[in-house]
This record gives structure tokens, sequence and C-alpha cells, in this order.
């Protein structure tokens, strides 16, 4: 995943893009079987270690999610961190420095 | 994430704190940052009609339409797959944000929970099924806020 965060007069824009297919679990395959869903539910981050945002989503995120946030007391080398889990359990954590 | 356990901690004392303090305190513990992972609203996301999504998300809620919302998404999507949509106010003490396409086969897209951190202004890309209104409500006050588009998608993005 890629995370940007850049800090401009206290507030914090932290934007990220996470690849992840986003199968709806209505698409079909070429024999016409339809493919199960598996798609993003929820998003965290946090800002130094403390929670700064959490989003539920559903299968109406589009494939390889952009998400942007904005939080105020970000200073320029915190630290962000991004944690996703989708609907099969899997997750994946990204961390960026504020610019 | 390593800090969960940490947070989680706190979370649960703050709130067993509030409970003996009173109801003036529940309000601050609620507004607390929520735990990661906590609670996907899945009868929420799995309601099929607008109201339905509505109802399991807010139950009881009072919503208004607004103009203190601004919901910025395009007037024509050419790719219903990739719809770009950002809202943003200035209401005070948002708690939540959520995104609904009406006529897609699940109505709601995404809720932003919100702490008093954060600055009421997020972005997401959204896929449209058809040509539908998108609503963005914001929760502030113990209301929703509503702001609604039309987006004329000429390509779905949710067939294969």
């Amino acid at each position: 995943m890629k995370i940007k965060a850049k800090v401009k007069k206290d507030v914090t824009k932290v934007k990220m893009l996470i690849k992840h297919a986003m199968e709806t679990g209505r698409r079909k395959d070429q024999d016409g079987n339809v493919i199960p869903g598996l798609y993003i539910t929820e998003v965290s981050a946090s800002h130094n270690g403390q929670p700064v945002f959490h989003a539920e989503v559903g299968q109406a995120v589009s494939k390889d999610p952009y998400i942007a946030f904005s939080f105020k007391g970000g200073v320029a080398g915190d630290k962000i961190a991004i944690t996703w889990i989708d609907s099969s359990g899997a997750t994946e954590t990204g961390e960026a420095a504020i610019k | 994430m390593t800090v969960d356990g940490q947070s989680m901690k706190m979370n649960r004392r703050r709130f067993l704190g509030a409970l003996l303090k009173g109801s003036a305190c529940i309000a601050v513990a609620t507004s607390l940052p929520r735990l990661a992972f906590a609670a996907w609203n899945e009868k929420a996301f799995k309601a099929e009609t607008l109201e339905g999504a509505l109802s399991n998300k807010y139950p009881g809620l009072e919503i208004v339409d607004s103009t203190a919302l601004k919901l910025k998404a395009p007037a024509i999507a050419e790719n219903g797959a990739v719809v770009p949509v950002s809202v943003k106010t200035d209401l005070p003490d948002v708690k939540s944000i959520s995104l609904f396409v009406e006529k897609n086969p699940s109505p709601l897209a995404a809720t932003f929970h919100l702490t008093p951190v954060n600055v009421a202004d997020v972005s997401i890309r959204l896929r449209m099924g058809e040509t539908s209104n998108l609503i963005a409500v914001v929760e502030s006050g113990g209301k929703l806020h509503r702001a609604q588009q039309e987006v004329k998608v000429t390509i779905g993005g949710c067939g294969g």
C-alpha cells in the first residue's frame, strides 16, 4: 500500500492507495460461475500510536481503494500507520512519516 | 497494530469510569476513538434499499437536508467502476460521515468514523452500477445532515 501524509498549517492530510481486488461477489468468470466476494471491510489509521481514523467500507468501494482523511496535531516526522482487514480476515499494515 | 492491547485497555477503563460518573461522561466516552476493527455493520452494508441501509446504520436519528456539507462528485462518470467522491463540512462535532449509492445492490458504500482531532474532509473512490443519486450523510449534534447529487454513469461498475 502507498501512504502519503503531509502537514500544512496544523492539518495533516493522509492519502492512501491500497492494493486489493475488492471482489463484489456479483461478478462472473468466463464460465459463468460467480466469483466469490472478497473485499476490505475496515480501515484504521493511527498517529504515533493513537487512533485517528476508522472507516467501514463495503463492496461499493473501487478496486485498489483510494481513501483520504485529515486530522489536526500532526508534526513532520510523526509516524502514520494504516491497517486494513478484508472479508476473509486478511490484513496488512503500512507506515509512513508525515512530510 | 501493536498498540491495540494498550488502547483497548484505556478505552475500557475510560468507559467504565464514564458509567460511574453518569450520562454526561458517556457522551465523552462514545466520542473517543473507536477500537480498531471493532464493528463492521453487516446489517447496514447488506441492506438492499437506501431506507434499510440508513435505518440499520443510524437507527432513530432525524435526517435534515443541509447545505452545510459539500459533496463533491462528477455529474457524469464515464466509468462507474471508479467514481471519485469527497465530503467536507464545517459542522461541529462530526461523529461520522456515510456515503450511499441509492441504486447500488447494497446502497451503503462507506462510513468514516471521525474523532475530535479529525477535520471533516474525506475522499474515496466508489463503484456505481448505474446512474443514481449519491447521498452523503453527516452525523453531527445528534442529527443526520444530508446532501445528495445525481451521478450519471455511462459504463456501470458492478457487472462482469
